[in-house]
């Protein structure tokens, strides 16, 4: 006997709409509390994020962040995997991306540069990822808590890195010497500038059509490729799984190197496209609220990019808004955490109340065909 | 009718619906009070909501109900235990690693102090023993206690609550003919105590045994009310079906050809250091089809596990085809099926199906990395998608929609994709468990009718059921499985249900063992 169906588009953007809404309500209420005007409040963080073109940028170049955040769980989470590492995976990938330009970018333009910092990011990424998921696959050890683990310790190994050995002498800040700039990635402003189109500069790059790329094949790879379709098999029945002879610890492996991967990415478009050096913390959260990401998007790409979206107009408008209200930095942070609370956490909240009240106003007519 | 009128629960017009989906129809329900009841339908039939609203899982739309004449509208499961409505599900609701008593107790403690509660209630399951010959040790845990114990102790439970309307729902699904034969000498003792019992089931020989009056239900409707006595098992199909149900399946001769399948002292010891297959050895001819008997749990699910390379033996070995598999070269299930081997699992939830799936996707679990689906590194959809709308219109899958996910069709639907799937690859060796579990009449009969068409197509198959009827009227021969060893073998012709059942429990008949003349097993 199954439940009363609603339409498909109910839960896929109605609800999510509704839970981002309720998030930016309570967050008119902080708003208030703080003497300012919601309104006014969403009207900076709108035209600070999507109002002029180097916002705009801004509001890209974050976005362009979460995609390969987000995209690293959802594929992680098509096996059953909770991938919590990824920050600590675009840590240890942007080392790789890092090491790269430092080396490699000395000599050769970012044309020869970008793909060897990609297959480099992306192999450091995946190797941080190799060892919780051989633990998970061979040993049992739960991925959450051997992930969370190796945040800690790729926290821990950078900062010695940068420490002791990529920092340069002449330097107290810890962070690595700047890369040479033929190796830096091309700014989409001086892409367009080619063209003789004019646009503010900002730190978008080309790998935001990277990151693009990447949904592309994310989104073949799961749901048109047989790999993929094991990976969702694991994901969806381990046993039926197994009935049909998909190897668990082969398919799990797989997953997390390409989850690694997609996290290793990360580096490219902070490090090479905008950074130039190697930082302490130059992921700051943004593995972490990928989980976000994926969630809100449900784990597909088309969802992660508009989850991205939404992430990267938080913090972009965030940013304006604590500049122009000279409010701490930080209530992006709370507005963050608002919109996951209710999207992530709460994600159900509303459902059956949504449901009851959609079949009361449109589930007449499917009555009577009973 | 023992008390003329005076009813234990009596529904009138209950209706219920689901969004577009009519579960139950206007049921009218009379039992009276100290009969015991059966209810019988398919899959689908409403009877599991009907249940369910009984026991205040969910509120009718419409309609009243009484218990004892009085009126009776639960909100939720303790307004009916209240009631004296208790119910034992099919799925035992135990705790493993709790005492018989301590589970008795669970949710009914009283006071702060546990030691107590579990001293009151010692005293009060004394005298339900005593009164009704309910014969459970107290102190043991649970989960060590075999499943007709367990049983009785999810019984103990409703009368300890003061149940004097007890629901049982599919009771005899897990025990042998002799478990279940004791199950009825309970029912019969609560009855003659003037408890009201009703029985859920689909095996129509046991309803017809037991009972005083039976309800049948289709689509939603209860269709007939007919008195145990006046009515036999083809009327009770014919009225669950909506037609007339042929349940003897016709076969002819079996005529067994090469040896497809040989089996050479296989065991498994499972990852606890527990043997599950002690050392089996047994063949299957092409065009044979040979059932493997035994109440669930004592190792058929590793036998099938073992043959189709799920697991990897331990020790022995067995032929496939021609293809040895042994524990030093074993075979993954892709591998065991390239020799030619299909495999119908026991569980098409667990195993054979992916809920979240689309039928397309689901039917080629097991085959997708095949050429014919694939097309350079990408899956080829439009191949995947015609091959099963082909084989959904062969096998009538109903709805015939290769987008449906799977977990919407119903189970004989689902268990036509599986068995579909894994027939048209035309294997020579069918490993098949449990073909009809949870599937309606209508499709059994079409199913078992598969199952002879490709043994007389010359498979060889072997089957694994825990439903004797089905083994009986398919099987040439019969193995009898107890604790994870061969017990015994039989001819189709020398099996019969109070043999079969005796031999499950590992009690050989004399006569059967004078004609085990291969040697034994265990």
């Amino acid at each position: 006997m199954s439940q009363a169906k609603v339409p498909a588009w109910v839960t896929i953007a109605l609800l999510p709409a509704i839970n981002v809404l309720v998030a930016f309500l309570v967050s008119a209420l902080l708003f208030i509390y703080i003497d300012i005007n919601p309104l006014d409040a969403i009207k900076v963080m709108w035209t600070g994020a999507f109002g002029y073109a180097e916002g705009f940028g801004y509001t890209l170049y974050y976005t362009t962040g979460f995609i390969f955040t987000g995209l690293a769980v959802a594929v992680a989470y098509h096996a059953g995997l909770f991938n919590i590492g990824v920050e600590g995976q675009a840590y240890i990938g942007g080392l790789g991306v890092g090491i790269i330009c430092l080396t490699l970018g000395e000599y050769a333009p970012w044309y020869v540069v970008f793909p060897v910092a990609v297959i480099a990011g992306g192999i450091f990424g995946a190797a941080w990822a190799f060892i919780p998921a051989y633990l998970q696959a061979k040993r049992g050890s739960h991925i959450v808590i051997t992930t969370i683990m190796f945040n800690f310790i790729a926290a821990s190994l950078m900062a010695y890195l940068l420490v002791d050995i990529l920092k340069p002498e002449t330097t107290m800040a810890t962070e690595s010497r700047v890369f040479a700039q033929g190796s830096w990635l091309p700014k989409m402003h001086e892409l367009f500038a080619m063209f003789g189109i004019n646009v503010a500069p900002s730190p978008l790059n080309i790998s935001f059509i990277f990151a693009l790329l990447c949904c592309v094949f994310v989104w073949l790879f799961i749901w048109h490729s047989r790999w993929g379709y094991e990976i969702r098999s694991i994901g969806a029945n381990a046993s039926a799984a197994s009935y049909a002879g998909i190897n668990y610890l082969k398919i799990i492996v797989i997953t997390m190197l390409l989850s690694g991967m997609l996290a290793g990415f990360f580096g490219i478009n902070v490090l090479q496209g905008e950074l130039h050096q190697i930082k302490l913390n130059f992921v700051e959260g943004f593995g972490f609220t990928g989980i976000a990401v994926a969630l809100m998007g449900r784990n597909h790409p088309v969802g992660v990019v508009l989850a991205s979206l939404l992430f990267g107009f938080l913090y972009q408008g965030g940013a304006e808004l604590s500049f122009d209200y000279g409010v701490d930095r930080n209530i992006v942070v709370v507005l963050q955490g608002l919109v996951i609370l209710f999207s992530g956490a709460l994600e159900y909240m509303f459902k059956p109340s949504i449901e009851r009240i959609y079949l009361r106003l449109f589930g007449k007519q499917e009555h009577g065909v009973a | 009718m023992t008390q003329s009128q005076n009813y234990a629960i009596e529904l009138k017009k209950i209706d219920k619906r689901f969004g577009a989906v009519h579960a139950n129809k206007a049921i009218d329900l009379k039992v009276p009070a100290g009969t015991i009841h059966g209810i019988i339908g398919e899959n689908g039939a409403g009877k599991s909501t009907l249940m369910s609203i009984i026991y205040g899982f969910y509120t009718p739309n419409s309609g009243e109900m009484f218990v004892d004449g009085k009126p009776y509208n639960p909100n939720n499961s303790q307004e009916a235990i209240a009631a004296g409505i208790g119910m034992v599900h099919q799925h035992f609701m135990l705790v493993d690693t709790f005492t018989v008593l301590e589970n008795v107790v669970l949710g009914a403690e009283s006071g702060w102090k546990l030691e107590d509660s579990l001293k009151a209630a010692r005293k009060k399951l004394h005298q339900i023993e005593k009164d009704y010959g309910l014969d459970v040790p107290l102190d043991k845990l649970v989960g060590d206690l075999p499943v007709g114990l367990q049983q009785r102790v999810e019984i103990l439970k409703a009368l300890y609550r003061d149940a004097k309307l007890l629901i049982l729902d599919e009771p005899t699904g897990v025990l042998t003919p002799q478990e279940a034969d004791h199950l009825f000498a309970i029912l019969d003792k609560l009855r003659s105590q003037g408890t009201t019992v009703i029985i859920i089931t689909h095996k129509l020989r046991e309803v017809l045994a037991i009972t005083d009056n039976i309800s049948v239900m289709r689509q939603g409707q209860m269709v007939a009310d007919v008195k145990t006595s006046d009515t036999n098992r083809e009327e009770l199909a014919e009225l669950m079906v909506g037609r007339k149900v042929r349940l003897k399946v016709d076969k002819s001769e079996a005529k067994p050809a090469k040896e497809l399948l040989k089996v050479n002292k296989l065991g498994y010891v499972d990852h606890s250091g527990v043997k599950r297959v002690k050392d089996i050895s047994f063949s299957v001819r092409a065009g044979e089809l040979v059932g493997i008997a035994g109440v669930s749990g004592n190792g058929q699910s590793e036998i099938l596990s073992l043959l189709s390379g799920i697991l990897k033996p331990t020790s022995g070995s067995f032929e496939l085809n021609g293809h040895t598999i042994s524990v030093d070269k074993p075979a993954d299930p892709q591998q065991v099926r390239a020799m030619g081997v299909g495999h119908i699992p026991e569980d098409r939830h667990k195993q054979g199906l992916i809920n979240k799936f689309e039928a397309q996707e689901a039917y080629i679990l097991g085959y997708h990395n095949l050429p014919k689906y694939n097309k350079g590194l990408l899956q080829d959809k439009a191949a995947i998608s015609k091959i099963c709308q082909e084989s959904m219109d062969k096998w009538d899958v109903r709805p015939n929609d290769i987008h449906l996910k799977t977990a919407n069709f119903s189970g004989g639907n689902q268990q036509k994709l599986v068995i579909a799937r894994e027939m048209e690859e035309n294997p020579d060796v069918l490993l098949i468990g449990q073909p009809t579990r949870g599937v309606d009449i209508g499709a059994i009969e079409y199913i078992h009718q598969q199952i002879i068409a490709s043994r007389d197509a010359g498979k060889a198959v072997l089957l694994v059921s825990v439903e004797l009827d089905e083994i009986l009227s398919l099987a040439d021969r019969i193995l009898v499985v107890f604790d994870g060893a061969i017990v015994g073998e039989l001819q189709a012709h020398q099996a019969d249900e109070k043999t079969l059942g005796l031999m499950m429990a590992n009690i050989i008949p004399d006569h059967i063992k004078e004609s085990i003349a291969q040697g034994e097993t265990a």
